[in-house]
């Protein structure tokens, strides 16, 4: 209903404003043809190309202004040759027939440079892929001035509050195609929308953030208001003790915390022995309350269907009740290991093989105010900032709290507190996790979006503190 | 600064784009259709970029791809609001309606503004830049680059246990034609290249790796091939594996209060975060601080704080004097010359990165000449030139004599800071303690933190030019949408008093 009503307003668009509109994405036919006009370049003994459309706009704001404003259009084709067990890729933003001709050579040209690849395999043919609907008009197509009036209601609740606002609002659409010389052709458009917002004040700062393919799941109000409640009552934080504390890690912290073990679940990190699942699998890696899977269809959940290879993304149980139970696998990095391809391939050619770009964390029923409610003595974080991995085996994450740090005593948040620096060993954190709320989609800074729940941990490790 | 005067200023390229002529004619035209659109102010920017990328893993080839890239971006300035809009559409048509766009992005600004924007005043300039090289390696045969790689491999493999051996080597070039509405017309090629091999081992439920000549995929300049035959990749392989292996065997790094040196990459990337970050203006102002945060560096400090030790002296520096560091520039992105600023002065804090508008806000007469994007598609914003650490007076040699106990780290492993730029930690892939004078026994898992000013004056004693290395540091994060680039720090081996150590493995 909304988006019938967002497409009436837009009828009615002056024509400056017409002349922003975003650019309209090629139709499932462009994309045959252009595939095709490349395909007929080549003669290779196999050819693949894939297509990459953008078109995103960007609305930034800080001190209570918009200070930056931009727009991007962008189409990239990138083809792979096969020539005797010999492929590489080579891509180009042009289409006239020369740029696309010179960039089939290039891809001819390094495919011949190299010695022949005795893994790799045959390009697959035809797929069935899952039909997804997650491209909307009126988010794809909104214009800077709707950015503007959400901004400026932003700054409004900020001004009115003696504070100060900064973030972003961006919108656009994205599309992905591939075909193969083996009568392969996938598609795949989504659009999206993402808000993220800062509220300071003169010691202390709120932060939320939300992303979604429909604008109309976002509300830049409620993530200002939210962002300037925490801000409120995180001023004059005190300094609290570092060492091992409960903690209530809200669904962004969450995500960019959990986000670190996304390539470890790679069948080629394992197999190159640099993944923190190495001789792990089958093994109880996390507490019996965590269950982890791979899932494009999950509604939440964004991108395409189909990976690098052209093959549909299955639905895959990484971790079933703390145990490690799969990986995913492109098709060569399965038949080194003697499993099944999954779905999750990167674009050959490529020395990661593959990831599950779809995590979805299984939450439970506790309401982050129950998690409060029900904790003596705690500490309550709203984001985590600059995490980098000190240790790849143990899976040891250093980090710093930022915009919104709580001390939780008696059931209540009593203060805010200054940021802490956390060394934590992330598989020890999903052992010790207490309660977990229902997952949602959350969006942070460190890692994809993901569908993952607020918990509850024990013994997280802070190790020192900073001045603010 | 005159035009003929361009310090800068060397031969005319050696490959000019077939384009150039569509370039200039592209960005004119946009200018054009902005000024008509009611712009105040805009420069447009065309962009052609050429990359190669190749790795091996393991005795494989890994990755092995080229491509290109070509289109405009125009930033433009009306009711004074800046609007930016970017395609790859080069046709009339095309540039037309993304200038058109940009304009419109700019009154769409408007309608959250508290002031006009105000820049301070800036020339035009005419002019062609390039940095040079000796070798291009787009010309050298991608199977010579392969078997150099190659032989790398090998050299890790051949030290028995390792279990993971990579190789990589990428090249950038980049052409760009830069006018603005103030009447200039800047031409400028980059040629960018880098290298580098990490050997990993996983044994005893461990993971340890060392990487040469650093690690981020080892050094990058703006230089041609002749940096990647210098670096000798396979000289070092079987030096990397084998000490990957033996730092299963090395004890622990650890905790308490220790004195410290840091190798020149690692202190290289100290400087990036400890002192680059802080004193960009744009951080300081608060237009980052949704996502990259903002700084303790607060304008009441400049000229007043003591940042550092008497002996530590700072320099940002785009000039090719400087260096071939990935943070030379003829002209930055807005159309202002590569500059030096003297960021630390005897360890007194006198300058920051800035840009024509951020300039205003501090009362400076010109720009610090820092903007740049990451490509077309992406608008200028304030990035760190070259951030240098100057160099001191020490032998190396000297500087292990004279410390009586330490630990020696060297190439990251881990690297974090705060929001605001004060706490930090970092881990390094290999320490060793110094004791009495002499390098002794090896240690894993080091690493270091603390509070940026107090970690800067503690700092007694800096090697020599002899020691000293520009750095580049290719995956600089920042801005929304976010933009990586490449930065250059110069350093030389360091020593540092009463560094907090081994907190990143604390129980």
């Amino acid at each position: 209903m909304n988006t019938r009503t967002k497409k009436a307003r837009s009828s009615r668009r002056t024509v400056a404003e017409s002349s922003v509109a975003e650019e309209h994405l090629p139709s499932d036919t462009e994309l045959h043809h252009l595939a095709e006009r490349v395909l007929q370049l080549s003669d290779a003994d196999e050819t693949e190309v894939h297509i990459d459309f953008v078109s995103d706009a960007l609305t930034r704001f800080a001190n209570n202004t918009i200070h930056q404003n931009v727009a991007e259009r962008t189409l990239s084709v990138s083809v792979r040759t096969v020539f005797d067990g010999r492929t590489a890729r080579a891509a180009t933003n042009k289409t006239d027939d020369d740029s696309l001709r010179r960039a089939v050579a290039a891809s001819a040209a390094l495919a011949h440079s190299q010695p022949k690849n005795p893994d790799l395999l045959p390009m697959p043919g035809p797929q069935k892929y899952p039909r997804m609907a997650r491209y909307f008009p009126a988010t794809a197509d909104a214009t800077p001035q709707d950015r503007a009036v959400a901004v400026a209601k932003v700054t409004g609740l900020a001004e009115e509050n003696k504070q100060t606002a900064a973030g972003i609002f961006s919108t656009g659409a994205s599309l992905t195609a591939m075909a193969n010389s083996k009568g392969l052709f996938a598609s795949y458009r989504q659009s999206r929308a993402e808000c993220s917002i800062t509220i300071l004040e003169r010691d202390s700062s709120g932060w939320a953030k939300a992303s979604a393919t429909n604008r109309d799941h976002i509300d830049p109000q409620a993530l200002a208001r939210r962002a300037s409640e925490k801000a409120a009552a995180s001023r004059r934080p005190k300094e609290v003790e570092p060492g091992r504390w409960t903690v209530i890690l809200e669904p962004a912290a969450v995500l960019d915390l959990v986000g670190f073990l996304f390539y470890d679940f790679a069948g080629t990190a394992v197999l190159d022995q640099r993944s923190c699942f190495t001789n792990r699998l089958g093994k109880q890696v996390m507490g019996e309350n965590v269950t982890i899977h791979d899932d494009v269809t999950h509604a939440l959940q964004s991108g395409p269907p189909f990976d690098g290879e052209g093959l549909p993304r299955q639905t895959v149980l990484l971790v079933e009740r703390g145990v490690l139970r799969h990986l995913v696998y492109s098709r060569a990095t399965a038949k080194k290991m003697k499993a099944k391809p999954t779905g999750h391939a990167m674009p050959l050619p490529s020395q990661d093989g593959e990831a599950p770009f779809n995590l979805v964390f299984a939450g439970g029923n506790t309401s982050l105010e129950t998690m409060i409610a029900t904790t003596d003595r705690g500490i309550l974080l709203t984001r985590l900032w600059y995490i980098r991995e000190v240790d790849p085996y143990e899976k040891i994450l250093t980090g710093m709290t930022r915009d919104g740090s709580f001390l939780v005593e008696n059931g209540k948040i009593s203060t805010g507190i200054r940021n802490l620096r956390f060394n934590q060993n992330i598989l020890e954190m999903l052992c010790n996790v207490g309660q977990m709320s229902t997952e949602v989609r959350a969006a942070g800074e460190e890692s994809f979006d993901m569908v993952v729940p607020a918990m509850k941990v024990r013994d997280f490790h802070f190790t020192e503190v900073t001045k603010f | 600064m005159p035009r003929s005067a361009n310090p800068n200023k060397v031969a005319p390229p050696a490959i000019v784009s077939d384009a150039v002529g569509d370039m200039r004619e592209w960005a004119d035209l946009a200018l054009d259709t902005a000024k008509t659109r009611g712009a105040s102010f805009a420069d447009a920017r065309v962009v052609d970029i050429r990359l190669r990328d190749l790795s091996t893993k393991n005795g494989e080839v890994g990755t092995l791809a080229e491509s290109e890239s070509l289109g405009l971006g125009i930033r433009a300035l009306a009711n004074g609001c800046w609007g930016f809009a970017s395609s790859d559409v080069l046709t009339r048509e095309g540039v037309q309606a993304c200038a058109a766009q940009a304009v419109a992005i700019a009154r769409a600004s408007a309608m959250v503004k508290r002031a006009d924007t105000q820049m301070v005043s800036e020339k035009g300039y005419v002019d062609t830049w390039q940095n040079p090289y000796v070798k291009d390696p787009f010309q050298i045969p991608r199977e010579r680059q392969l078997d150099l790689l190659f032989a790398a491999d090998f050299a890790m493999r051949r030290v028995k246990g390792l279990t993971l051996a990579e190789t990589s080597m990428q090249f950038r070039r980049l052409e760009q034609w830069y006018a603005s509405t103030i009447g200039s017309r800047i031409h400028q090629l980059k040629m960018q290249s880098g290298a580098g091999i990490v050997a990993t081992s996983f044994a005893h439920d461990e993971i340890q790796k060392r990487s040469y000549p650093n690690s981020f995929g080892g050094q990058h300049q703006l230089a041609g091939y002749e940096l990647v035959e210098a670096l000798d990749l396979p000289g070092h392989g079987q030096r990397v594996a084998e000490e990957a292996l033996a730092l299963h065997r090395a004890a622990q790094c650890p905790e308490g209060e220790r004195t410290i040196i840091l190798e020149s990459s690692q202190l290289g990337l100290q400087i990036h975060e400890s002192i680059g970050h802080p004193i960009e203006l744009d951080r300081v102002l608060g237009m980052e601080a949704n996502f990259a945060g903002m700084s303790f560096l607060t304008l009441e400090k400049l000229g007043k704080l003591r940042y550092a030790a008497d002996i530590v002296n700072v320099v940002a520096d785009a000039r090719l004097e400087h260096g071939p560091g990935l943070g030379t520039f003829g002209y930055d992105d807005e159309g202002v010359p590569g500059k030096r600023t003297t960021i630390i002065k005897d360890g007194l804090f006198t300058g920051y990165l800035s840009n024509r508008e951020t300039a205003v806000a501090i009362g400076l007469k010109e720009s610090g000449g820092t903007m740049r994007a990451e490509s077309w598609n992406r608008l200028p914003i304030i990035r760190m030139t070259n951030i240098s650490l100057l160099p001191g007076s020490w032998r190396y040699e000297d500087l292990i004599t004279d410390t009586d106990d330490a630990i020696l780290m060297d190439t990251n492993r881990s690297w974090s800071i705060d929001d605001r730029r004060y706490h930090f930690q970092f881990s390094t892939e290999i320490g060793w303690e110094i004791k009495h004078g002499r390098k002794t026994r090896m240690l894993k898992n080091p690493s270091y933190s603390g509070i940026t000013t107090e970690f800067w004056n503690s700092c007694d004693a800096i090697c020599s030019r002899d020691y000293w290395t520009l750095w580049g540091t290719p995956n600089c994060g920042k801005g929304q949408p976010m933009q990586t680039m490449g930065t250059g720090h110069g350093a030389a081996p360091a020593r540092f008093r009463k560094i907090r150590v081994g907190m990143a493995f604390a129980k």
